[in-house]
């Protein structure tokens, strides 16, 4: 028994190792650099400790409007992603010709580069000297006025934002939702449909619930994935997030970094620290959430 | 309700596209189903049984032929509009939900006049489980369920409605070998109490004797024969059917009619007066061996299995067609074990004759 705990921790050593160096030794050393005051990487020194960086990132407007964009885009994209990807997945797989060929177009964004989208995207909506983009083409066609979505008004690049990330989720989403309601076992339905269940009730009382497992995971991945939100804004705004007002928390550390204004470890650090905190809690209240609502496995 | 199947047939695409054509599930099923019977309907694997059940219970549309339950025709009616419960083959209880959610849930899709209140429902629900004896098993789920619990829940949840029919896919399958046997008398029971007319669907032709009152055995799609279990076991129209019911099942030779004589090898085992000459399959059953000194029939003697009531002599010959031959002999009856040979005497009604090409039964 003890040889054989040995043996365990044996095997587990690498891994230990190869985490420790390059994830828990890191967390705490941004845990640590956040409490002092200007430190500076150069000469490894620093002025004091305290929560100073912490006041000092909870006033700057900058951070902010990162934390209300990134609330917004996680609010928006979060529930819609999840809602049109089960609309599409129940869509999928109550049909049967040509199932695959819808499968592989709705996967198709998963396995394209994000630049590249981002590029569709510019063709879709920047206003340049000779086009105004092709989804102000259409609403010229429709009577209204042209919006500058990429650096117009704030609603505008909001929508656009949010609009690509769930364009980017989606396919994952979709691909995990059919697969899921592939496997709930046919018996199921020919039982409620012998007892006249109505297609809605089959949904709510029996496909939602086997799928609820699925559905949870990908809330909750889906939150901490937008919660991280940062290459998909650059992609469709460039570097300068804040010039655009449409920096996210993490654009924010790497701005406090490296950006043009950076070279403030401390302050990204405090940053980084309170997005682990809000990430830390809403997945604790997701979890505790699916566990209540899921207690089939 | 009695439930007519009048030459139901369904055949389905053949799923391996290359080989084309059509599998015939079910061909031309013509039968009665009387009024409060039990019907055990038998096969093998693949035979068809499920895909009867399922076009009674209207998942399933038939290619041909009608369907009428009394004097309706429900051949184009939906499940629901049928009065049907169903006890499928895997039970299909849905697991998120407890014992008693499960079976108000049939209760709960009933719209207009029929809508009931909470307390009707847990008053029929109640009704059901305790049918069934599960009333204190209420509040788990499935999976806190042993297999015959399980089972026992969908058969509550079938007839909570008070069906017309009720149809059970092989459902003791998944049951160990006492609770199969607990399970069926249960089924039995009550079917019996409710009277509710009844298609138990099993491969296994113990089960289905043991608890019918008419069997269908089935084979490729194609009904076999029809009757009382009791019938059916004597009096089989072809091996097919005589090999299927019966444990230990029947024995069988090569025998050969001459002169209204059986021979099997050189020993003239029966006389067989309405026979035609020719060589023909020997089904013999275990009980219908007696043991003789004189006996016509020689076996070379391999052992005796003693079982308190009865004895199974187990022996060998060339012209059997299966390696042992197993005879079952009242304990009465002393075998010298260590005889080299036994000789039997046969008895005529427990002797088959059956045509050597089509396996049609020889009477005589
Ligand atoms: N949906 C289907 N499509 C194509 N062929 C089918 C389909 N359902 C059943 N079959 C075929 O019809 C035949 C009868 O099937 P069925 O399920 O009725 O058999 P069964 O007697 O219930 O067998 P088991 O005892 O294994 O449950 C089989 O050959 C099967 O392959
Ligand atoms: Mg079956």
């Amino acid at each position: 028994m003890e040889k054989n705990k040995l043996k365990g921790w044996l095997y587990l050593l690498p891994a230990i190792l190869f985490l420790g160096c390059f994830m828990v030794y890191p967390l705490i050393d941004v845990f640590v650099y956040s409490f002092e005051e200007s430190y500076n990487f150069a000469s490894q020194t620093y002025q004091g400790t305290g929560g100073f960086n912490f006041a000092y990132v909870l006033h700057d407007t900058y951070f902010l409007q990162a934390v209300k964009n990134t609330f917004l885009m996680v609010i928006i994209t979060v529930p819609l992603s999840t809602g049109i990807a089960l609309l599409i997945s129940v869509g999928l797989s109550s049909i049967k010709p040509l199932r695959r060929l819808f499968q592989t177009v709705y996967f198709l964004p998963y396995v394209t580069n994000t630049l590249a989208v981002g590029l569709v995207f510019m063709i879709l909506f920047k206003k340049t000297e000779y086009t105004d983009g092709l989804v102000n083409l259409l609403i010229h066609w429709f009577g209204g006025e042209s919006v500058d979505f990429i650096s117009g008004p704030y609603w505008a690049k909001m929508f656009v934002m949010c609009f690509y990330i769930i364009w980017v989720v989606m396919p994952f989403k979709i691909l995990l939702l059919t697969s899921a309601l592939l496997s709930v076992d046919q018996s199921y339905y020919n039982a409620a449909k012998v007892d006249g269940t109505s297609g809605a009730r089959i949904f709510r009382k029996i496909t939602l619930p086997m799928i609820s497992p699925t559905i949870f995971y990908l809330v909750i991945t889906g939150f901490i994935g937008a919660f991280k939100e940062y290459s998909d804004a650059v992609a469709l705004f460039g570097t300068n997030l804040n010039a655009a007002g449409m920096n996210t928390i993490v654009g924010y550390v790497y701005d406090m970094l490296y950006g043009d204004s950076g070279g403030y470890p401390s302050y990204a650090s405090a940053a980084a620290i309170i997005l682990f905190v809000i990430v830390l809690t809403i997945t604790c209240i997701n979890l505790l959430i699916s566990s209540k609502h899921t207690t089939y496995n | 309700m009695k439930v007519v199947l009048q030459n139901l047939t369904k055949k389905f695409p053949n799923r391996n596209k290359k080989a084309g054509g059509e599998v015939v599930a079910v061909n031309d099923f013509s039968f009665e189903i009387p009024d409060g019977k039990l019907v055990g309907l038998l096969g093998p694997s693949g035979c068809g049984k499920s895909t009867t059940l399922f076009m009674i219970c209207g998942l399933q549309k038939p290619t041909s032929g009608k369907i009428f339950f009394g004097e309706d025709d429900v051949t184009d009616l939906p499940p629901e509009n049928r009065g049907v419960g169903v006890v499928f083959q895997n039970y299909a209880l849905y697991p998120h939900l407890t014992v008693r959610q499960n079976i108000t849930f049939p209760l709960e899709n009933l719209k207009g006049e029929d809508k009931l209140t909470k307390q009707e429902m847990q008053d029929k629900a109640y009704e059901a489980a305790k049918l069934v004896q599960i009333e204190e098993l209420m509040d788990r789920k499935p999976n806190e369920l042993s297999g015959g619990q399980q089972q026992r829940v969908a058969i509550a949840r079938a007839m909570v409605k008070m069906p017309k029919v009720l149809l059970l896919d092989e459902p003791l399958s998944n049951l160990d070998a006492r609770l199969r046997l607990q399970t069926r008398e249960e089924i039995r029971r009550i079917q019996r109490e409710t009277g509710i007319t009844t298609v138990f669907v099993t491969h296994d032709q113990e089960e289905a004797m043991s608890i019918s009152d008419v069997i269908v055995v089935m084979k490729d799609g194609e009904v076999q024969q029809i009757g009382k279990p009791q019938d059916v076991y004597d009096d089989p129209v072809n091996l097919f059917v005589a090999k299927f019911l019966g444990t230990p099942p029947v024995n069988l030779f090569d025998g050969e009619v001459k002169a209204g004589t059986l021979y099997i090898g050189d020993d003239a085992v029966l006389s067989v007066p309405g026979a035609a000459d020719g060589a023909v399959d020997v089904g013999i059953r275990p009980e219908g061996f007696l043991l003789k000194e004189d006996g016509a029939l020689c076996c070379a003697l391999t052992g005796v299995e003693v079982m308190g009531r009865d004895i199974s002599v187990v022996s060998t010959n060339p012209h059997a067609q299966s390696k042992a031959i197993r005879s079952i002999i009242n304990a009465e009856n002393k075998v010298d074990t260590d005889a080299k040979d036994v000789r039997f005497a046969l008895k005529p009604n427990k002797v088959l004759l059956f045509q050597k090409e089509t396996g049609e039964r020889i009477y005589f």
